[in-house]
This record gives structure tokens, sequence and C-alpha cells, in this order.
């Protein structure tokens, strides 16, 4: 007879034990994104959403598919390897076409200081030079042409 | 039922083998998914990055172009990449003067130096590592090394607990003021994932910064790796960071 009601307690507890499990998972259901789990501990979606970002920088191949004349004076300079869009900037929305702008031209100076302006901390093989005492206020761009610099 | 036995039993197999999520995740992983860039196979790559101390001259392009590529606040506050110049007395290299004025990005002006002293720029950027410390203390699941080793956020789960800041052995995470959620280097994942360099590493002029894909065997990183002295930033903390730096210092933090 104690019996049957011992065997009640444990009816009730056992009980709320499924009861709360139960709860938890709907919960869990609602809370927890259906893709998550997919490849980790992360919501496979999110790396959907990282590579949906638009691009700023086109790239060096998109430049060179239609200035192939530039790619051309490129070729032998000390410059080949510097890629077009550190001086002239972000480009990504004129390669594409759906900027009809044309791209601002570098002042001839400003791009070129801000690599070979004389420096202690820069490498010492690297070409620079006290830019003021060089060159004064003149364009660099009026001796060094940007694309091929070197003046023979 | 017309299923053949031979897919019967590889079906079978499968579920046995392969139960629950991890199934699901075959099936993800064999179609190559997500699908936005179908050419794009994350199994097949292992992406790190190469920085090479004795190119780098510190003008801060990368720096620039980062802000740009990722719309990053344009403070001196928030980066996902930046410059350090470090000043080291050789008779004190314990102890190196370090300064990264508004991260490097308008570039650095000379700076005088005793005769005891030498100096260098350093470049840093999440490390990406396959281990990450970040990723272990996120409660959430925000944060996560992609299946092509790239540590990634997931905006839309952060809570902005910044307990991944605190647990990032290379201050490379912060907190993004408009969103009030955790950011930092992706790798350009964006581009990365279309055949594009990060956008660092297209703009580096002097080729200090160079993406690698560890699992691509025609990779030149292989023929780099076992020809030069690389190091990892605080190897102590085994985090198995993928920024490899050649010319390191070993007064570098």
């Amino acid at each position: 007879m104690s019996g049957a009601r011992h065997g009640r307690h444990l009816v009730r507890v056992g009980g709320l034990f499924v009861a709360g499990i139960l709860a938890f998972l709907v919960v869990r259901h609602y809370f927890v994104p259906t893709d998550f789990g997919v490849y980790g501990h992360y919501r496979a979606g999110a790396l959907t959403d990282a590579r949906a970002r638009p691009i700023a920088f086109a790239g060096q191949n998109a430049c060179g598919d239609c200035h192939t004349d530039i790619v051309e004076i490129r070729k032998p300079s000390r410059h080949r390897a510097v890629s077009c869009e550190v001086c002239h900037g972000p480009l990504a929305t004129h390669a594409s076409g759906d900027d009809p702008a044309t791209p601002r031209r570098p002042d001839g100076r400003t791009a070129c200081v801000t690599c070979h302006q004389k420096n202690v901390s820069k490498p010492a093989r690297f070409p620079q030079i006290a830019v003021a005492d060089h060159a004064g206020d003149a364009k660099c761009s009026e001796c060094h042409q940007p694309h091929d610099p070197k003046i023979s | 039922m017309d299923q053949s036995r031979r897919t019967f039993l590889s079906d079978a197999g499968r579920w046995i083998v392969l139960t629950g999520a991890a199934s699901i995740a075959w099936d993800a992983i064999a179609a190559g998914a997500p699908e936005t860039a179908p050419n794009y196979r994350m199994t097949e790559h292992w992406w790190a990055m190469l920085l090479d101390i004795e190119q780098c001259i510190g003008c801060g392009t990368c720096v620039r172009a980062c802000k740009t590529e990722n719309n990053v606040p344009l403070d001196a506050e928030h980066f996902r990449t930046w410059v350090e110049r470090y000043v080291v007395n050789i008779d004190d290299p314990d102890h190196p003067i370090v300064d990264s004025p508004n991260g490097g990005y308008d570039g650095f002006t000379d700076t005088p130096l005793g005769p005891h002293a030498k100096t260098f720029f350093v470049p840093k950027m999440c490390n990406h590592c396959s281990d990450s410390p970040c990723v272990q203390v996120c409660p959430v699941g925000a944060t996560f090394v992609s299946p092509d080793g790239v540590v990634l956020v997931d905006k839309d789960r952060c809570l902005g607990c910044r307990y991944c800041i605190q647990a990032c052995p290379y201050g490379t995470r912060f907190i993004d003021p408009r969103t009030n959620t955790v950011d930092k280097c992706t790798l350009c994942y964006h581009r990365i994932t279309k055949g594009l360099l990060p956008a660092c590493v297209e703009t580096c002029p002097t080729g200090a910064r160079r993406l690698a894909d560890l699992k691509n065997p025609a990779d030149p990183v292989h023929e780099f790796l076992r020809t030069h002295t690389v190091h990892v930033l605080k190897p102590q903390m085994a985090t198995g960071a993928k920024a490899y730096y050649y010319g390191l210092d070993g007064s570098v933090r």
C-alpha cells in the first residue's frame, strides 16, 4: 500500500522530467537555426553570408583584360608587380561597368611618396629617397613615368 | 521499392557510420555547398598567410585597402589589419618600443633612432588559427573555423559578449560600434572564394603579404616553407596560427 504511494511520487517526478525535456526540445527548436551544426558548432548559412559581401577591388587580372597598352609598358618596369589599384584605388565598379565615371588620376607625387619617402624603418634595399631634398615641390611624374619609373 | 541492392547497402552504410548531423554534413560536402560559388569547394582549400618582414615598407596601403574593402570604421581604434613599427634597442631587446599611429593607415614619418637600435615594420592581422582560442570561448557558436581554415564571425548570432576579444592572443578582434557585434579579418572570404586575392594582398606593392593555400600542392607556399625559416606569433599559445612570418625578430610580440 505504501509502495503504491511511493509509486505516485516517482510518476510525478518522472512526469516533471518528461515535461522539462519536452519544453527544452520545443525551446531549442525555436532558438537554434535549422542549419546549425551542418559543418560544426555554427550556422552553415554564415559561410554564405560571409561570401555575399560585394568586392571593392577588382584585382589585377580585371585591369589587364582591357588596359593591354599599360600592361605592355609595365612589363619591363620595376613596377610590374605593383597592382594597378595600389595607386589608382579600388575600381571594382569601374571594372564591372556599373560605374561609368572615369577613375581619378593620381597626382603624380602623393602615391609615389607613400612608398618611396626615405624612412629609417624601411628595409635598406628598398629604393627610397628624401623627397624634399631630391625634388623640392616638383611632381615625381615630371621626370619618372610611374608605369615604368626608371630614367634611361 | 525499386532500390538496387547497391544503393540500399551504400545508404544503410552511410546512416550507420555517419549518423545525424554528420550525415547531413556529408551531403553538403559531397555537393560542394554553399551553392553561391559552384566551382569553389571548401574541402579543397586550407587558407593561410605569409608575411615577409623584410619586404614591408610600412606604407599602410594594406590598412587603407582593408578598411575600404570591408567597410571598417574609419577611426583610429578599429582595424582588421594594421602595421606596427618596432624600435628595438639592441642592449635591451626584450623591451621594444612599438607604435602604430592610426594603425599605420597614413604610413609612417621618420623616427629618431639611437646608435644602438634597429627598426622595422610588422604587419598584423588575424592569424586564422586552426585551434583558435576565440572559437573555443564563444558561447553561442557565432565564431568558427570554416571548413577551408578561415576564422569567421556570424554577425546574426553574435551577442557582443566580448569573450573572444579577451581570448584572442593577437588582439585582432574589435566590437563594431555600428552593430555592437564583433568584427575581425575574414581573410577577405568573399574574395578568396571567388578566386581573387584578399584586398591587403592585392594592394601590397612589395609582395610582403602573400595568400597561401596549404591544401593546394601547386601553391609555391610549400616550396617557401620548405626553404625558409618562418615563425608564427606566440607559438607558446599553441593556437595553430597560420600567419607565417618570414624574417621575424625575436622581440616581436
